[in-house]
């Protein structure tokens, strides 16, 4: 099978998937059927992944299923695809989460995304197009970021990364809540800048390859061997930092990611944090780990203390937070800290964890932010003090809620736990101190997580959570429904006037049920049996740090059952 | 070392110079059919004439594609540098009578009329000049001003002689100058950009002329090959040298629209007829660019470390000017004009780079730029309203709703312009910069992209307008475009897609298009 062109094929699907679906869902008509068409096509990619997975051999190459095509002859361009452990899961990954946040948007209310941030004028509402352009949105996202994960040629993966910011951007500025257009400017202006710097490292290593082998080439395993001098190391080296510090984003270069993430729709929000982040993370492992080692060594420290930095900042900014959207996203700031972390500490244990980290955050934060959106949706409001008592009306969103809560500040058992486990005891051995202060930064995620879950799921109902009946409380809320998207698109509204205990706050639909059901099986299962997912990353995280980086590890191979796994 | 012997008549390579005279040919005649063809017929035959003249000119060029020689005394210089500007500024002004031609855009009453006035030279708000905003009388001689200032654009490119080259200067600014003043709607803009554009252009001119006659002083010679000689044997005297080539600069780089000589760019991309402005910004900015990377690489090739740095503190100042002022427009015109200010910096940054891939660097940003650019004055020119077009970049918001195709289209340029992967500005960006890092620019090239990024911003408010924005209740019309319009749009926008997601073809030939004769 691992003749297959997986990966051509995982590109391919959703493109043609956005165009049809885009096509079906021009008008009014086509809608419905075109967001069906477009889950379809999700879930064929989803199949497909998880065909690939099994068939990736854990014992076999470092880089797999790979093809190449010539693209631009001229400048050593080729379209070359490949995957490593990391970029596997990374697309399995996004596999996963794109089907799940199409059926958790279905409609644009479903999520809240309709829902202006505290402080904003609530009547606003900006009228959108139809959520099935939305979901063709998602599908050429997909494509990209099936393709900058697996792109092995350095162009290649350029090409993609930028192409990323264009269809991300008009998700944001066109399906979003109030101030949207500006979070969107501003995600993109902080990328292009990023990508630009990093733009200027590639043709620099583009220029150094041409003068040392004869020849341009942008193949990554050619680039792999150059011999570079660490003054040029460092400066290329610090090119692409930057552009993955933005996009993952460290402090102090993570503003754009709450602006971006309070105004875009939530299921944009779960891709954001979720996939486009780890590019980020995924760009130190592929590319600046590799390519420059002598520079990643020497200005490991900075890194680090960026890291530790936003693992304090980020929890400082979660716990100030009214606004739920924007603390979700400032929590994933925090953990980005910790992968980071776990990355430049150059071990393979702390390495490993990284990666799973990666993967696991953005299943735990989805979830997370999916729960959060549902409850949204149904309060009609982003501020957490509007909010109480919420297991008392909607008991398993709440408990769903809840779980991802824990997932979100690694509680034993939940998947999360594992990989800040791996990343905390491998770095230990070598950065004790940054390890020791990133370990009482958990102190903080506790804090902000349960003072979360504290205010918003227990004590008495209030608020905009209707208290049920017999608790005696029986006012009246004044209250604009959306009720649809008009002609002209403008948005319909109705104005009513009910008493809390009428109004229904809901437990999960069946819809939704589908949505959050699989994250939990995933976090549980992770939690549990980590293994299978450590077997694909540990070699690719080996080669990495000891074949390219040239650290000798001390520790052992990774072996969860030795470090804990919950049990 | 010259001197006057007998004068002999050199010998000129005809065929080789075909291309050139067709142009001027079909302009000449031009002339005579404005002067002796009825009025009705005019406008067909003009039109017929001029692309008649560019594809038979075309042609030539094909033929000849493999030549590499000096003629007419070493004063002309056909070889693959010429051959392709020729090709390119062909397509260019094809493409711009392609615009020229459609009269579906503008009516009087319901009489379809084209974008020129009849009578240029009235003065503004005399009752003959209000008249004609209510006559339906056309006139044509835009056709052949451009043909004789694509024919002298032609002859620049391919100067190897400054002489000829600043006489080709003038040959084609003077039509331009007159195009510029021949707007439909608001004469007053138009007239004023074609005194300013004429004022500057002199001067700029004025500039060149003295720098040449320096350089003369200089070396004694006006052949691009004899200044080359006398750099790299130092007879001559140093100070004339920087003297008459940084003159020299000023004049071309006038023509080609860089800052700090940059002031008419705005005025005049807002006064022409969008048109002209469109066969202006994209033949223009190649012409000037060919002809400076001319002078550059046979004459002042050996001695880099002169100009290097000038030309780099040119380019940061262009792309700050371009990409700041350009912040702050609120006319599309003008927002493009700024833009092909910045674009002239970095183009720039591949001039400097004094080696091969400056050329075909500088060629492949010109080129695809130039296309993108008559596509977005084409589309500019579809907004109107009873007045005459609608330039704010304002009317633009909710195109999306309104006309998705064409908010699409407008997506497509502003994105090649910013840059972005998938698109031909972002190959032509990356050839460039990477031709002034093997040049050892890389802090230039830095600059660059941070201040491309900048340029980002007012490329995607474009964006925020037409797509996150309710059509305004006044918005003004979107015409339907003539045929011509249409397939100038299409084929634009489809090259500028084209080209940045299959490079190859064109790459290949501007890579065998980098070597000079001299």
């Amino acid at each position: 099978m691992s003749n297959f062109p997986f990966l051509f094929l995982l590109i391919v699907l959703p493109l043609l998937g956005a165009i049809v679906v885009a096509f079906i869902g021009r008008d009014e008509a086509g809608e419905q059927v075109a967001k069906k068409a477009a889950v379809g096509f999700a879930l064929a990619e989803l199949v497909v992944a998880v065909l690939m997975v099994v068939s990736f051999d854990t014992g076999g190459e470092r880089l797999q299923f790979t093809t190449t095509i010539g693209w631009i002859d001229a400048l050593g361009v080729s379209f070359s695809l490949g995957v490593d452990g990391i970029a596997l899961l990374l697309i399995l990954l996004t596999a996963i989460l794109v089907p799940v946040v199409m059926i958790a948007s279905w409609r644009r209310d479903s999520l809240g995304d309709d829902v202006n941030q505290p402080g904003d004028d609530p009547a606003v509402i900006p009228a959108v197009g139809n959520q099935a352009r939305y979901f063709a949105w998602i599908l050429l996202l997909q494509v990209f970021m099936v393709g900058v994960f697996a792109a092995t040629d350095v162009f290649l993966f350029y090409v993609f990364f930028e192409a990323m910011l264009i269809p991300t951007y008009f998700l944001i500025g066109g399906y979003g809540a109030m101030r949207r257009r500006a979070a969107a400017m501003k995600f993109i202006i902080y990328s292009l800048v990023g990508g630009l710097v990093m733009l200027a490292s590639i043709i620099g290593l583009y220029v150094v390859s041409k003068n040392e082998l004869g020849e341009a080439s942008f193949s990554w395993e050619v680039l792999r061997g150059l011999d570079l001098s660490e003054t040029t190391q460092t400066w290329l080296f610090l090119g692409f930092f930057i552009a993955f510090a933005i996009k993952a984003p460290l402090v102090p270069l993570h503003t754009w990611l709450p602006t971006a993430g309070g105004a875009g729709p939530i299921g944009t929000t779960v891709l954001l944090v979720g996939i486009l982040d780890k590019v980020g993370t995924f760009g130190f492992l592929r590319y600046c780990l590799p390519l420059f080692p002598d520079a990643s060594r020497n200005l490991a420290p900075l890194v680090l203390v960026l890291a530790v930095v936003g693992i304090f900042y980020a929890a400082m900014q979660a716990i100030g937070q009214d606004d739920v959207k924007k603390l979700v996203t400032y929590t994933s700031i925090a953990h980005f800290g910790y992968i980071a972390l776990g990355i430049f500490a150059f071990t393979t244990q702390a390495g490993a964890g990284a990666v799973l980290y990666m993967f696991n955050h953005g299943i735990s934060t989805g979830l997370l932010l999916l729960a959060v959106g549902m409850i949204v949706a149904r309060g009609r409001s982003r501020k957490i003090s509007d909010y109480g008592g919420v297991f008392r009306v909607a008991p398993w969103l709440a408990g769903i809620t809840f779980i991802a809560g824990m997932a979100g500040l690694a509680l034993p058992g939940t998947n999360s736990f594992v990989s800040e486990f791996l990343v905390l005891i491998g770095s230990f051995g070598r950065e004790p101190v940054f390890t020791i202060l990133a370990t009482i930064g958990i102190v903080f995620a506790a804090l902000y997580v349960l003072w979360l879950i504290q205010r918003m799921l227990h004590g008495p109902a209030r608020g905009v959570v209707p208290a049920p009946s017999g608790d005696g409380i029986d006012e009246v809320v004044d209250e604009e429904v959306l009720l649809g998207v008009g002609d002209g698109g403008t948005a319909v509204k109705e104005r009513t006037k009910r008493t809390v205990t009428q109004r229904a706050f809901g437990d999960l639909n069946v819809r939704e049920r589908w949505v959050l059901g699989p994250l939990v099986a995933i976090v549980f299962v992770l939690g549990f049996f980590p293994q299978p997912m450590l077997n694909i990353i540990n070699p690719a995280v080996e080669q990495t740090l000891q074949t390219d980086v040239g650290i000798e590890n001390p520790g052992a191979p990774v072996d969860a059952s030795a470090n804990g796994d919950g049990k | 070392m010259n001197h006057l012997a007998a004068i002999e008549l050199p010998s000129i390579a005809y065929t080789a110079l075909s291309p050139i005279l067709i142009i001027f040919a079909a302009a000449a005649i031009g002339v005579a059919v404005e002067a002796f063809v009825p009025r009705a017929a005019r406008f067909p035959s003009q039109v017929g004439l001029a692309v008649v003249a560019i594809f038979a000119s075309l042609i030539a060029v094909f033929a000849e594609r493999g030549t590499h020689t000096l003629t007419a005394g070493r004063a002309l210089a056909i070889d693959a540098p010429a051959l392709l500007s020729w090709a390119a500024l062909l397509v260019f002004g094809l493409l711009a009578v392609m615009l020229y031609a459609d009269r579906s855009l503008d009516k009087v009453g319901n009489t379809r009329v084209s974008h020129f006035v009849a009578e240029a030279a009235l003065p503004i708000g005399i009752r003959a000049d209000r008249a004609l905003l209510t006559s339906d009388r056309v006139q044509t001689e835009v056709f052949p001003l451009s043909m004789f200032a694509l024919g002298g654009m032609m002859t620049f490119v391919a100067s190897n002689n400054l002489i000829v080259m600043f006489i080709a200067l003038e040959v084609f600014s003077l039509p331009l100058y007159l195009i510029a003043g021949l707007n439909r709607r608001r004469r007053l803009l138009s007239q004023e950009a074609a005194v300013k554009y004429f004022l500057l252009g002199s001067f700029g001119s004025g500039f060149f002329l003295y720098g040449l006659a320096l350089l003369y002083g200089f070396s004694g010679t006006v052949d691009l090959r004899g200044i080359f000689d006398a750099t790299t044997t130092e007879f001559g005297n140093d100070a004339f040298m920087l003297l008459g080539l940084g003159l020299l600069l000023v004049g071309l780089l006038f023509k080609a629209g860089v800052a700090p000589f940059h002031q008419w760019t705005p005025d005049v991309y807002q006064g022409s007829p969008t048109p002209v402005a469109a066969f202006m910004s994209a033949a223009t900015k190649l012409a000037a660019f060919i002809a400076l990377l001319r002078i550059m690489y046979v004459a002042f090739t050996a001695v880099p470390s002169s100009w290097q740095p000038v030309l780099a503190i040119f380019a940061i100042v262009s792309m700050l000017v371009g990409a700041l002022f350009g912040l702050a427009q609120t006319d599309f015109k003008r927002m493009l004009a700024y833009s092909s200010i910045a674009h002239a910096g970095f183009i720039l940054v591949a001039v400097l780079a004094n080696n091969e891939a400056g050329v075909t660097g500088t060629m492949f940003y010109v080129i695809t730029y130039g296309l993108s650019s008559i596509a977005a004055f084409a589309c500019v020119s579809l907004i109107r309203r009873p007045d005459g077009e609608a330039s704010r970049i304002e009317d633009w918001k909710g195109m999306a709703r309104r006309k998705p195709l064409l908010a699409g289209i407008m997506t497509v340029l502003m994105l090649s312009m910013t840059g972005i992967p998938l698109t031909a500005g972002f190959i032509g960006k990356f050839h460039a910069f990477s031709a002034a890092i093997d040049a050892g620019y890389t802090w230039l090239v830095v600059v660059a992209l941070l201040l491309s990024a900048v340029t980002a911003v007012f490329y995607l408010r474009v964006i925020v307008l037409m797509y996150f924005h309710e059509p305004a209740k006044d918005a003004p019309v979107v015409e339907e475009p003539g045929t011509s319009t249409d397939v100038v749009i299409w084929v634009t926008t489809a090259l500028t897609v084209l080209f940045g997601v299959i490079p190859g073809p064109l790459l290949d030939l501007v890579a065998n298009a980098a070597q000079f004769v001299g």
